[in-house]
């Protein structure tokens, strides 16, 4: 009888470390999706300066509010622009950045069917 | 057919990469944020510096006047450079100063007012730097001019004898 409480207590604390990593692991990750806006070629991930060490924080700190990953960057894309985030939004200024590679796929390929039938 | 072609497009393709690498070259690479904006007052619950009582946003922006947040720290040289201008600023009465101590100590800090002078009407102190990422700040020096719970202007970096004139004919 005596086991029944001590094993309820690990299995929570096992639960506990289990939610903390998953936590943990979506933290990196949005810290590794934004750019530190004043170093040069760094993450904020990357970056130990005080402007990262701090949105390190805010990211903890929005995750143990409840805010899902999308959130956080919107919310971050709202205080510092778009620029903050690595991945660059489908508008306007990045068409061409976007439909540039599927073009030069397409055309890469056209040439090589070309090629295949002109053997044949 | 085939021959005449590829050369043409080669050419084309090298012409659009050299126009685009070549505009590349006069374009600035350091990243320029927006400092015309017109963004509400983001909310917090401070810590007031000189004691631990709570400060909250509301209270410190709810008259009809002008505001300089101003994010300092007594670690930061450049703050140093740009707090003559503060002390200049305090003398008008239509602006209030906000300081915003950044991941500082007390006693480094109070010493740093001491010696330079308090320009502060109210200090908060942000210990781990989350809410001036609220505010949208990059760190130290910072200042941003508040009025009606708006902020319609940034100052990045310390505050110098332009920023100083431009803030007195915003207010004026």
């Amino acid at each position: 009888m005596k086991f029944i409480p001590i094993f309820l207590i690990v299995s929570i604390i096992l639960n506990f470390n289990l939610l903390k990593a998953d936590e943990i692991k979506t933290e990196n990750k949005i810290a590794k999706n934004l750019r530190c806006l004043i170093c040069q070629g760094q993450s904020v991930y990357d970056s130990d300066s005080e402007f990262a060490i701090s949105l390190k924080l805010v990211i903890k700190n929005k995750i143990q509010q409840g805010l899902s990953e999308e959130q956080i960057y919107s919310f971050l894309k709202m205080k510092y622009g778009e620029w903050i985030l690595y991945d660059p939004v489908f508008n306007r200024n990045t068409y061409f950045l976007w439909l540039l590679p599927i073009l030069i796929f397409l055309a890469g390929g056209a040439i090589i069917i070309k090629r295949f039938y002109n053997k044949k | 057919m085939k021959s005449k072609f590829i050369p043409l497009i080669l050419i084309f393709i090298f012409l659009i990469t050299f126009v685009i690498f070549f505009k590349g070259l006069k374009n600035s690479n350091i990243y320029t944020p927006n400092t015309n904006l017109k963004k509400e007052v983001p909310l917090f619950e401070l810590k007031s510096f000189e004691n631990n009582s709570i400060i909250i946003s509301e209270k410190i922006f709810e008259d009809n006047k002008y505001y300089l947040m101003n994010i300092w720290a007594s670690w930061c040289i450049p703050c140093k450079e740009e707090h003559k201008f503060l002390m200049k600023l305090k003398k008008d009465e239509r602006i209030e100063l906000i300081g915003f101590n950044y991941k500082d100590n007390f006693k480094n800090a109070s010493s740093f007012l001491k010696d330079l002078g308090n320009p502060y009407n109210i200090i908060v102190s942000d210990k781990d730097g989350t809410a001036s990422i609220e505010w949208g700040a990059y760190g130290v020096p910072e200042s941003f001019l508040v009025h009606q719970n708006k902020i319609i202007k940034r100052f990045i970096g310390p505050i110098n004898d332009e920023n100083l004139l431009e803030i007195q004919k915003i207010i004026r």
